[in-house]
């Protein structure tokens, strides 16, 4: 009961802010709001008994990508951006996609998808027992990604190290 | 214990790619502007390297085992298509010495991203989880996305790399999204259990279409298939030419690789629900890449165009299924990265101060010019129409005889009919270059390691095309998944 | 059980509803009295040349957030790591792993540090 109570808390605030992000016209403001989105589907981690997520979340999210997203709103041009009109005379594509989404969730709901929908919440996970899995089991992902974010910083220092000199001639 | 000898041996040839990969990233730094060809260089060593211990491991009876706790299969399926790759890393690379060169973009990087785009597609052919089948796609993508941007003065590879990276992420995420339902839905990620997931009861689940259908978008992304192609002739426009030929064949094989595997072992039982969306998308294909070529004027968009229809004719392939339909998708990647790469390295060939190369006119009369390079060119046209005696007509027949095995007359026709329609702008261009006379001056690039890659090609287009047997039995003896 | 972590909920609401009580309490009590120079970003030093929003910040903030998100994933994985360490059947080799997976790290480190990405004057 008391369960439910914060989870229509934390989800309601999430779908809020995230429309936020989506309506605000300043993009710091947008930033702002998904950051308080993103801290709202840390909470709902909680309730799921992951807390080892949501500690994810907040720091992935909430801590690096919001200072990235922040710095990319820095080096634009926000006046511009937030004058701009975004959404063009291509937005009636748009109501296409939202119509084929509601079908999806109309198929999903009435599917064989209850399934999936646990009634009792399972034990709590522990970091331990995510560590476990991930150093034995999951191993080889595991250094698959270390070669996968060593790519990601060599490319993008390629792609701003020189476009730096160019703008400096 | 989680690892042993075993499972170091059997990822050796990957590990070999990406250490590689890792120590030129180091010595980089220390060898100066303009002598850049070195790591090239080293990077064919390392690729000859890896490929010489993979034949080696799988020759040693080391193969038909999952290793790193059914992460990765070190079978022959996986071997067969880490060939293909090897070749293309070794025949990019030789196209791209003298290209970077004339463009200005000479820097180590560029190979050393080569090599761990191989190390991703190498993940991706042998990854039996959807997890790291998951990881060795992005391995594959993030490098090419990088190169797509790598001319950073040409606005055209901008707005290309901006597209594709933009478009790949977003294909990524509807991946991602499918493979967490098809764990949703079956409790695991490696395809052995999904398959006996499914054939327990689950392919009667409901979302299972939905996550069908996000495998398919996903994937379908990197095959560039209709209706998932949009970005592929921006894309393939704006990247500089060795690497639009890297990823037409190179990406296009490794997702292959992972259709075949997904969809024919893991997703097995659900055949009836992905028959059909696979259906769609092999016949869309066919249809928009083979009659929108037509319409074009520029070579590489016209490419573009025609790998997208190919990628139409391999994923009829898959609907066929059976060892038969695996082996004739094996051996249509084989053939098309030697068709297609040879006819990328005509267009740096041509590609000189005065010309680009790129358009199609400027072919026009090119027999009267240079005859013998003409005359490779029309081979590797005749190939990618199917028109014997070339390679390219030994790989259609082979998926349609799949198909007409497996009973699915209708497609086969409609894809012999279209291939039909392909022809005509095949031939188009070879009218071009033999029937008018030649506008302007000839200038080639005369670089000797595209000339190599020229005759290697050429030579096995037509081998491949008489004495198919040898390579379609390997492909069949290693078409078993584990 | 979740509940546990309702004190951390409860703090989070503390500090929010102290920081909205900071501003709405001080705005009934300070003098109320704007003026141009007074709302100047840098009220004693050079006049301010145009707004700060315009987009005249150097692209290398960029490449250090890059590196810091990199290193921040890096550091998560640290995590789980560390409290399995104390488990010995398995210490030694996920030590290993882990040793693997930062030298790799590393090299992107060294990289960028050969390429000039943290220096900051040129």
């Amino acid at each position: 009961m008391i369960e439910q109570i914060f989870f229509i808390i934390f989800a309601a605030l999430a779908i809020i802010s995230a429309l936020g992000v989506i309506s605000l016209r300043n993009p710091v403001h947008a930033a702002l709001s998904l950051i308080v989105c993103f801290f709202q589907i840390a909470c709902l981690f909680v309730l799921l008994r992951s807390p080892f997520l949501a500690v994810v979340q907040v720091f992935i999210y909430v801590g690096a990508v919001m200072v990235l997203f922040l710095f990319v709103v820095m080096i634009l041009d926000i006046k511009k951006v937030s004058l701009g009109v975004l959404v063009t005379r291509r937005s009636k594509y748009i109501y296409f996609f939202l119509v084929g989404l509601a079908i999806e969730l109309i198929v999903v709901l009435t599917g064989g998808f209850q399934k999936l929908i646990l009634d009792t919440p399972g034990e709590e996970v522990k970091i331990e027992v995510i560590g476990r899995v991930l150093f034995t089991e999951f191993l080889f992902p595991f250094e698959l990604v270390s070669i996968l974010l060593l790519v990601a910083m060599v490319g993008a220092i390629i792609m701003i190290k020189d476009a730096e000199k160019e703008g400096a001639k | 214990m989680p690892i042993g000898l075993n499972d170091i041996i059997a990822i050796l040839p990957e590990i070999i790619v990406s250490l590689s990969a890792c120590v030129l990233l180091i010595v980089d730094l220390f060898i100066p502007k303009g002598k850049k060809f070195f790591i090239g260089g080293i990077a064919i060593l390392t690729v000859m390297v890896a490929a010489f211990v993979s034949f080696y491991i799988a020759g040693a009876g080391l193969t038909g085992m999952t290793v790193f706790s059914g992460m990765f299969a070190a079978d022959g399926f996986g071997f067969f298509f880490k060939g293909i790759f090897f070749v293309i890393a070794i025949l990019v690379i030789l196209l791209s010495l003298s290209y970077v060169d004339t463009e200005g973009i000479e820097n180590g990087e560029y190979y050393i991203f080569i090599l761990f785009s191989l190390a991703g597609m190498m993940v991706m052919a042998s990854g039996v989880d959807l997890l790291s089948i998951y990881l060795g796609l992005e391995l594959m993508s993030l490098p090419v996305y990088i190169l797509t941007g790598y001319a950073k003065l040409n606005k055209r590879s901008n707005e290309a790399a901006m597209k594709y990276v933009v478009l790949g992420a977003f294909s990524s995420g509807i991946l991602l999204f499918g493979i967490s339902l098809i764990y949703g839905i079956t409790g695991t990620t490696e395809l052995t259990g999904i398959a006996t997931a499914l054939s327990a009861g689950g392919a009667e689940h409901g979302a299972l279409i939905i996550a069908v259908v996000m495998l398919v978008a996903g994937f379908g992304f990197k095959i560039a298939g209709v209706p998932f192609h949009m970005w592929s002739p921006d894309v393939y426009e704006g990247a500089p030419t060795p690497i639009t030929a890297f990823m037409s064949v190179g990406p296009k094989a490794a997702a292959f690789a992972v259709i075949l595997r997904v969809f024919l072992d893991g997703l097995a039982p659900a055949y009836d629900t992905w028959y059909l969306i696979l259906s769609i998308v092999a016949v869309g294909s066919m249809v928009v890449g083979n009659i929108v070529a037509i319409a074009q004027t520029n070579l590489k968009r016209m490419l573009a165009y025609s790998s997208i229809g190919h990628a139409g004719y391999a994923l009829l392939g898959v609907i066929a299924g059976g060892e038969e339909g695996v082996a004739s998708v094996m051996y249509y990647m084989l053939v098309y990265a030697f068709m297609n790469l040879g006819i990328f390295a005509v267009m740096l060939y041509m590609r000189t101060t005065k010309r680009s190369g790129e358009l199609i006119s400027d072919y026009t009369g090119l027999a009267k010019k240079n005859a013998p390079l003409a005359f490779v060119m029309l081979l590797f046209l005749f190939s990618l129409a199917g028109i014997p005696p070339t390679a390219g007509f030994i790989g259609k027949f082979y998926v349609f005889m799949a198909l007409i095995h497996a009973g699915h007359i209708y497609l086969a026709v409609i894809g012999i009919l279209l291939s039909a329609v392909a022809a005509y702008y095949y031939i188009r261009i070879i009218m071009l270059m033999y029937m008018k006379e030649p506008e302007g001056e000839f200038e080639f690039v005369r670089s000797r390691p595209i000339l190599y890659v020229l005759t290697l090609t050429a030579v096995v287009v037509i081998i491949l095309g008489i004495f198919p047997g040898d390579l379609l039995s390997l492909a069949q003896s290693a078409a078993v998944f584990l | 059980m979740f509940l546990t972590y309702l004190p951390v909920l409860m703090m989070l609401a503390v500090v929010g509803a102290m920081g909205a009580a900071a501003v709405i309490f001080s705005s009934f009590l300070r003098p109320n009295n704007p003026y141009g120079t007074k709302l100047s970003p840098w009220e004693c030093g050079m006049e301010p040349i145009g707004d700060a929003s315009t987009g005249h910040f150097r692209v290398h903030f960029f490449v250090i957030a890059i590196l810091f998100i990199v290193f921040d994933v890096e550091t998560l994985y640290l995590f789980p790591w560390a409290v399995l360490l104390t488990d010995e059947s398995i210490s030694l080799l996920i030590f290993i792993e882990m040793f693997v997976f930062i030298v790799v790290l590393a090299i992107g480190l060294i990289y960028a540090w050969g390429k000039g990405a943290l220096d900051w004057v040129k």
